[in-house]
């Protein structure tokens, strides 16, 4: 494929994967990938194990499926279970188990369910059933949210009164500096994500350097990327630098996308927000803003206060920060498969326990 | 026939129902055995063993570019019957339709039947109808049981894969899943990504007849290359080994994949033979295959391996080795 199987070649990963291991290391190289789409193009491209032993790669906590809380899952199924509702969502997240149900459970015992593919056929649904409110479960980060936004915007110009949006959007810099504030994990770098960097653009972690001295390297998803972009974080290793680069130059720009952020800006705010395994990060979710209120699912409709139920012994907090991986917890394989997925991080195509069970 | 679309009484066995059948589907699928109109029919098969399948069809959109439900019908029970080493001979045909579908539709459907059951020699011979209410059904569910016959000396079965052998397959994977899909959803790309359906019986017999040898043949429909794999290596209790570098991917199925975060190695096929074929017969049925209209891509694509039995894994590109594992559920598309 054109742009893609430049990215592939083969004798070029050769030559990355030789001088990688021609490297003096004289301590680990452990490299965070914070984003769910590179801990599965690591494990689809076989890169682990190609690498020097003490290049370690530590999947984080960056799949948008993996991240919601219990809390957030209960209020979709909530919502689905109400009359004349209908629930539209990425494919991803239907089968994650909340406290006790899911939507996919939910839609097999009758509630109107939709898998759609853009926000946008969201609003579409909503025109072609006025009876209905159409509500669009949002999860995802900076790469979503303006779509997300654009879905607002599209529904207010039209006039749509059954269109609304449940929030559980998450932006990734104030995760990062929470990972970089829990006592428990030791990194050396960040691999950080191609796509929610095509938004916020390269200049989103500089803050994160300054404050925590921490090389940040912005990585696209094909084999020849992540081995250009781990050679850049160890590069800076071993010099003792720590800077923000950018391997992604096609796709990422130092500012990033300036209309899409104006237009996240517009319609949302930061605000506190839950993520599971990491607690209560400040200021990293996204609510919509009181102008745009009625287009708030949580301001349309009055939902009660839920009783979360976490699964007895689900590592997945542990397992999304990076410091056990999916093998050390003690339901994975045995209780926790895919086709019966107790956490998160195994039932989404991103999540780092799916990624072990398929690969590996 | 009056009415333009079913109606209920259309499957209540009556005079509405025998009009339909009359002048629909024996028109359709007229053939000796049919015109009978018997409860059952007799036929004739030559000496070997009888190969029996049955299948049930209930795709949506049951029109999808390169196909539609009936062609796929036909096409899927023959080559359920060819992957046996079977020369499929005799088909049946249950038609469950909801009331309400368009009697334009169910011709266009049955003539796409009645086009591919000729194009792959075999004769429709029984056949049932039933209509039920609105609602009940979703436009047309087809079930298709065939029957064929392995001439003696074809040994084709799942667990016949051995340390040594190649894996080939025909051609490009995905294009199936991928048409259906990008119809159903209303997906559009530059160019149209079409069904590779097509029934295998004509490719099938060519490689048969090039290297009677042949260990497995297995059809890759739902769940795909590496699901299909995947069921091989644990019948055989053999490894498989597959090389991504040598998998044909047509670059609108791969580049509709990486929009959707789907992999086709787990998109469905209805035009594609796997052929597991001893390391002496492999450039033989190679290429034979490649002298068919439907095996000209035809490759080498993996090789079958003494470890890890009933495991599938993969040579990257790159060189790494990963786990190619069995679909679990159904593929969704990702989020970002």
């Amino acid at each position: 494929m054109k742009y893609l199987d430049e990215y592939r070649d083969p004798e070029l990963a050769r030559t990355l994967i030789e001088s990688l291991r021609r490297r003096r290391f004289d301590r680990d190289a452990r490299l965070m990938e914070i984003c769910g789409t590179h801990t599965v193009a690591i494990f689809r491209s076989g890169l682990r194990q190609l690498l020097p032993a003490r290049i370690q790669l530590i999947s984080g906590p960056g799949c948008p499926v993996c991240v919601t809380a219990n809390e957030d899952i209960d209020r979709s199924v909530w919502l689905a279970q109400q009359p004349g509702v209908t629930i539209t969502t990425f494919g991803d997240l239907l089968r994650v188990p909340g406290s006790s149900s899911s939507l996919h459970v939910e839609r097999s015992k009758g509630a109107d369910v939709r898998i759609v593919y853009g926000s946008l056929d969201a609003v579409r649904i909503a025109r072609e059933h006025p009876d209905r409110q159409v509500v669009f479960v949002g999860i995802g980060f900076e790469t979503t949210a303006p779509t997300v936004a654009a879905a607002v915007r599209t529904a207010a110009a039209q006039g749509l009164e059954n269109f609304s949006v449940f929030s559980a959007h998450k932006l990734l810099p104030p995760a990062m500096r929470a990972l970089l504030e829990a006592e428990d994990l030791k990194i050396n770098g960040f691999i950080c994500p191609g796509h929610v960097s095509t938004v916020i653009g390269a200049c989103a972690y500089q803050e994160v350097v300054d404050n925590y001295r921490i090389p940040c390297v912005v990585t696209g998803f094909e084999p020849l990327d992540l081995l250009q972009g781990i050679g850049m974080l160890v590069e800076q290793i071993e010099s003792g630098k720590a800077e923000v680069a950018n391997q992604y130059r096609r796709a990422v720009s130092w500012e990033g996308n300036v209309a899409a952020r104006r237009l996240i800006d517009e319609i949302f705010e930061p605000v506190d927000c839950t993520w599971r395994g990491l607690g209560v990060i400040p200021r990293s979710g996204l609510r919509i803003r009181e102008r745009w209120r009625e287009f708030d699912a949580g301001s349309r409709f009055s939902m009660p206060a839920i009783q979360v139920r976490e699964h007895a012994g689900c590592r997945c907090g542990e397992v999304l920060r990076g410091v056990m991986t999916p093998p050390e917890c003690g339901l994975f394989r045995k209780v926790c498969t895919p086709q019966d997925p107790k956490g998160p991080c195994m039932v989404s195509s991103e999540g780092t326990c799916g990624a072990y069970y398929r690969f590996s | 026939m009056q009415a333009k679309t079913i109606q209920l009484d259309q499957g209540s066995g009556g005079r509405a129902t025998h009009e339909l059948v009359g002048e629909l589907f024996i028109r359709a699928f007229r053939n000796d055995f049919l015109l009978e109109l018997n409860d059952s029919a007799l036929v004739n098969v030559e000496n070997g063993r009888i190969a029996l399948t049955t299948d049930s069809y209930v795709v949506d959109p049951i029109v999808f570019p390169g196909g539609n439900i009936g062609s796929l019908a036909v096409h899927g029970t023959v080559n359920d019957l060819c992957m046996r080493g079977a020369k499929p001979l005799y088909l049946t045909v249950g038609f469950i339709l909801e009331e309400g579908l368009s009697i334009e539709t169910l011709e266009q459907v049955v003539e796409a039947m009645s086009c591919a059951a000729r194009e792959a020699g075999v004769l429709i011979v029984a056949g049932d109808t039933k209509v039920v209410p609105r609602g009940k059904a979703d436009k047309v569910f087809i079930n298709t049981s065939g029957i064929g016959v392995v001439p003696a000396g074809i040994q084709v079965a799942g667990q016949n894969a051995r340390a040594g052998d190649a894996v080939l397959i025909n051609g490009s994977i995905g294009d199936h899943g991928m048409a259906v899909l990008c119809k159903r959803e209303g997906l559009a790309f530059e160019n149209e990504i079409r069904s590779d359906s097509a029934s295998l019986n004509g490719l099938v017999w060519k490689m048969l007849d090039a290297f009677p040898g042949i260990h497995v043949l297995r059809d890759p429909t739902r769940g795909g290359v590496a699901t299909t794999l995947n069921e091989i290596a644990a019948q055989s209790d053999v490894g498989v080994r597959l090389f991504e570098e040598a998998l044909p991917i047509r670059e609108d199925v791969a580049g509709a994949c990486e929009i959707l975060g789907l992999d086709p190695l787990y998109v469905a096929n209805e035009g594609k033979v796997l052929a597991i074929v001893p390391p002496e017969g492999a450039e033989t049925a190679l290429a034979a295959m490649r002298e068919h209209p439907l095996g000209k891509d035809a490759r080498r694509i993996g090789e079958v391996v003494a470890d890890d039995p009933g495991r599938v894994f993969m040579r990257t590109r790159i060189g790494g080795h990963r786990l190619v594992d069995m679909l679990r559920g159904e593929q969704l598309p990702r989020i970002c």
